[in-house]
């Protein structure tokens, strides 16, 4: 067997398990909450990656430090795309949170519908590249093309915010009402927890992280249109429930699970049928443990 | 003549926690028997053993259904220990609230009806007469518990002792011998109660149905059971008729307390 | 009514709409040609836009809160639709409005283009596909996202035993539809003692394995390209020009519609539809009731299934060609949309809301680009001003005579 690129699928499934993490954090959190698949996560994700894209292109002419642009970009795009996703929280999901689910799954299948038609609408239904900031760091040149720099900055920063989001979420006093409203939404708000805040503080995060995802994607393909989102969501959202939907250390061993699972299977089996091994590997996953990896087994209360 | 229900050294754990412990439980013929304890104390989980909601840790429970042999029903799923002649309430009403009260009956008759898909399509005589039966049994049924008024309206708009004895009602056409009642009582006012003392009482001398039922209303408890099994952390510390019950000095310890011995 | 402070609040969420939008409103970056276009007339049209909207949207959320009772009266218009309806309700203008309708639906193809022929039928064979989608999501309740997979076994089955083996449309007919509720007897199985999200997710993934198996086994398929020269419906084997074919493909969907709201209207009000109703409200308790979850949900999945491969053969004969880009998750999302539209559990409402999907995006045609956006806007504003379709279900009222009532004392 050929080590070189065993390792380069590993790392290349690794690479793709971290954006679906950091996407994959919204939909299980949201889930974890409010019980919604949130549909239209994976356009905020999309619409991180194009405002990225558009600040990138306005910055270009300044002639900044590319580095710079980079940033400043990542920067805008990550706080629009948080804003996008308070902002669809208030219209589309809050007047149903006491309807049942399946108006707010609809409303959000609406919304994602609206959402990437609005992008097509307002920009191009072209694939446009986006330029390389993100230049090769000098020590990689050994690396011998195992490992990019792109890709070494996409696994720190999900590291990084995976370390971050867990503090944040255990020890802080916004992360202890997300918790006691994941619970029991009910009696945290009898507790005096303003549960509206905690949910669109929620999709600020969750929003935070995919856009996050959105921006480093887009300079590690070099590529991206108004669909991304929707593809790139499934799969997230995949990933989410094969950890075990709702579960935040859940979500992030499903998406490398399915990150590996699909560098694995194209890199050793066939291209063709990237997206089959996903979902088989899914199927798979839930028929042996209907709750997924780290899901518990919730009995129903009779 | 064999218990019609024995439930015996039933144990039942979760993770940790031993929610069941060691429980035998016997039933009669036309009994009218009450499990009580404080909050917590195992006896919905009891229930949900003997239903089949749970299966039991350690354990065995068997029926006699009148006419019948004795035969094991542990670890059978609910619908068939249903079939078998055990039907249930629930402690949180679990009625199907957008359907109404008519069909909320008529869907206790399922599993007495025999009608598939091919009967449901072509509607041949046989599952033209059986539907008409159902109605016509299901609309008796709520006239006995005095519910013949709501017959069309959705069960979510019914008031809430209207509810209670829907459930009993619904319980009722899936023909039991033994009807299992979760809090029948809780969150009715006296009244409502004393109605529902009267009814259970009825049922029992009409349907010859034999009843086990949970409930934290004591005046209720004591007026109609024949023999209370006590309850506390999933063990069985007391059984007998309800006036030795009421003198056993470790039910007033447990469960009773001061407050009832005054 | 307005509030001055609803103003103010829709002028700072205009304020905050221009702000978020700007990016992708304002700027438009061509990173091919390096072209950098400012817009800022659009800044302008979003916040006019926003206040307007908003405006309208706290009249609505104001009257949404309101009792029913008070919204009639809030609403002079509204109490004269209710009578209306009430008109409408009555058997005496009930018949003849069904016979109209039927003689427009008998009259439709011989005054209107091929075209619009074409159009109706698809719309027909969504009725079709909304009503047996809605035997599993609207009474069986559980939630079904890869109902496009069993639509497209259908159609396959039938491109497939044509091109290898010469079959005809009828032979086909009942060999598809099978084939798809063995299939979904097959995927349901395993899957179905998954619960509510897990289960949506399951059929989601199962229906993109069956596209992307389509897509991929060319050397059987055709991959992507798919297959045509499928023949239409054949009459007793008589040559047909094009448009007698697409009337008589018409009449022969019209006809499969009446036969599935024939066999859906009995299923409802039988003893296995009345279980899956029961199911959908409260799984433990219809199982104390005695009813077999397995079963119920087992059977509501695999007649749904059904349903989807009959209107799959359907869909290979009408259109002559079949390839997996019409099989793909919108599709199932769009029929998802038909039942929840028109009125989940509802037959009227999704008979309807299958007509208006179809249609309307159709004779929008003029504003295309638009559509789905506005397609997007609207599920959104339905589910929240009127979650129960454009004809919510409603239950049977058993009426008893006399006699019965005497019997039964």
């Amino acid at each position: 067997m050929d080590l070189d690129y065993f390792f380069q699928l590993f790392l290349g499934g690794m690479t793709r398990g971290s954006i679906y993490a950091l996407i994959a954090l919204g939909y299980t959190m949201v889930y974890g909450i409010i019980k919604l698949i949130n549909f239209a996560h994976g356009e905020i994700y999309m619409i991180g990656a194009f405002t990225a894209l558009i600040i990138v292109g306005a910055l270009g002419m300044t002639g900044l430090n590319p580095v710079l642009i980079f940033l400043i970009a990542g920067v805008i795009a990550v706080l629009t795309s948080a804003g996008y996703g308070v902002t669809i929280e208030r219209i589309a999901y809050k007047p149903l949170r006491n309807a049942p689910r399946l108006s707010a799954l609809i409303s959000a299948i609406g919304m994602s519908l609206f959402l990437q038609n609005y992008v097509l609408l307002a920009q191009t239904s072209n694939f446009l590249p986006f330029p390389t900031l993100i230049p090769e760091f000098k020590f990689l040149a050994n690396a011998g093309g195992i490992i990019s720099s792109t890709q070494i900055i996409i696994l720190a920063t999900t590291a990084l915010v995976m370390v971050v989001l867990t503090l944040l979420i255990k020890f802080t006093r916004i992360g202890k009402a997300m918790r006691a409203t994941s619970q029991d939404r009910q009696m945290a708000q009898l507790v005096g927890i303003g549960i509206n805040k905690v949910i669109a503080f929620t999709f600020v995060i969750g929003s935070f992280t995919a856009a996050l995802g959105g921006v480093l994607i887009c300079s590690h393909i070099g590529q991206i249109n108004f669909y991304i989102g929707f593809i790139a969501g499934i799969k997230a959202f995949v990933a989410a429930v094969l950890g075990g939907i709702g579960s935040i250390p859940g979500a992030v061993l499903g998406s490398f699970v399915l990150g590996l699972t699909e560098s694995f299977g194209t890199g050793y089996i066939s291209s063709d049928y990237e997206d089959v091994f996903a979902f088989l590997f899914l199927v798979l996953i839930l028929t042996i443990r209907p709750s997924g990896i780290l899901g518990r087994e919730k009995k129903a209360k009779v | 003549m064999a218990a019609i229900l024995d439930a015996s050294q039933v144990t039942m754990d979760f993770g940790g926690l031993r929610a069941v412990n060691n429980a035998d439980v016997h039933i009669d013929q036309g009994e009218i028997v009450a499990l009580i304890g404080p909050n917590g104390a195992g006896k919905t989980t009891f229930f949900n053993v003997i239903t089949g909601v749970y299966k039991p840790t350690t354990g065995d429970v068997r029926i006699t259904a009148p006419g019948k042999e004795t035969e094991s029903i542990t670890g059978l799923k609910p619908n068939k220990i249903t079939e078998k002649g055990l039907a249930r309430t629930f402690q949180n009403i679990r009625l199907f609230q957008n359907m109404t009260v008519l069909e909320n009956v008529m869907i206790g008759r399922h599993c007495r009806m025999k009608a598939g898909i091919a009967g449901a399509v072509f509607r041949d005589r046989k599952t033209r007469e059986e539907e008409e039966q159902v109605v016509a049994d299901s609309y008796a049924i709520l006239k006995k518990i005095g519910l013949e008024t709501f017959v069309n309206e959705l069960a979510k708009n019914l008031p809430y002792g209207a509810q209670r004895r829907l459930e009993i009602a619904r319980a009722m056409a899936t023909e039991p011998f033994l009807l299992l009642l979760d809090e029948p009582a809780a969150g009715m006012n006296p009244h409502e109660t004393r109605e529902l003392d009267e009814m259970i009482l009825k049922i029992r001398a009409t349907e010859k149905i034999s009843i086990l039922l949970i409930e934290h209303d004591m005046s209720l408890v004591m007026s109609i059971s024949d023999r209370i099994y006590v309850m506390d952390y999933g063990l069985l510390i007391a059984e007998g008729q309800p006036k030795e019950v009421r003198a056993n000095p470790a039910v007033i310890k447990a469960y009773l307390g001061e407050e009832f011995n005054a | 009514m307005v509030t001055l402070k609803q103003i103010r609040n829709s002028v700072l969420i205009a304020l905050w709409m221009m702000i978020l939008t700007f990016p992708i409103m304002v700027i438009k970056v061509n990173t091919i040609e390096n072209i950098v276009i400012w817009r800022w007339m659009n800044l302008l049209y979003i916040g006019v836009g926003t206040v307007i909207l908003s405006i309208f949207w706290f009249f609505l959320i104001n009257r949404r809160k309101l009792e029913p009772e008070e919204r009639k009266r809030s609403f002079a218009l509204k109490g004269k639709i209710e009578t209306l309806k009430g008109v409408l309700a009555k058997p005496v203008v009930q018949k003849p409005l069904y016979a109209a309708l039927l003689v427009i639906i008998i009259i439709f193809p011989f005054v209107s283009s091929l075209y619009q022929t074409g159009i109706m039928i698809t719309a027909l064979m969504y009725v079709i596909l909304g009503l047996g989608l809605n035997i599993v999501v609207g009474l069986g309740g559980l939630l079904h996202l890869g109902y496009a997979a069993f639509y497209a076994v259908g159609a396959y089955t039938y491109a497939l035993l044509h091109r290898y083996l010469g079959l005809s449309f009828w032979v086909c007919l009942p060999i598809g539809a099978l084939s798809a509720m063995l299939l979904g007897i097959l995927v349901g199985l395993p899957v179905l003692r998954l619960r509510g999200d897990y289960l949506a997710i399951v059929t989601l993934a199962f229906g993109e394995i069956v596209r992307i198996l389509l897509e991929n086994l060319s050397q059987y398929t055709g991959g992507p390209a798919g297959i045509s020269g499928i023949p239409r419906p054949s009459f007793f084997g008589i040559k047909m020009s094009l448009s007698t074919a697409m009337n008589y493909t018409y009449f022969l969907t019209f006809a499969l519609v009446l036969f599935t709201i024939f066999v859906v209207r009995r299923l409802e009000h039988s003893r296995l539809g009345r279980s899956w109703v029961a199911m959908r409200e409260d799984e433990v308790a219809s199982e104390a009731m005695g009813i077999d979850i397995t079963r119920a949900k087992l059977s509501s999945f695999a007649l749904g299934a059904l349903w989807a491969g009959l209107a799959g053969v359907f869909f290979s004969a009408k259109t002559t060609f079949v390839n997996p880009a019409s099989f793909t998750l919108w599709e199932s999302v769009i029929i998802l949309c038909v039942v929840v539209l028109g009125g989940i559990g509802s037959i009227k409402g999704v008979v309807l809301g299958a007509i208006v999907i179809i249609l309307l995006p159709e004779y929008l045609r003029a504003f295309s680009q638009y559509r789905m956006l506005f397609f997007g806007l609207i599920l959104v504003m339905m589910m929240i001003f009127r979650p129960g379709g454009f004809i919510p279900a409603k239950r049977r009222v058993y009426t008893f005579d006399k006699a019965q009532l005497e019997e039964s004392d």
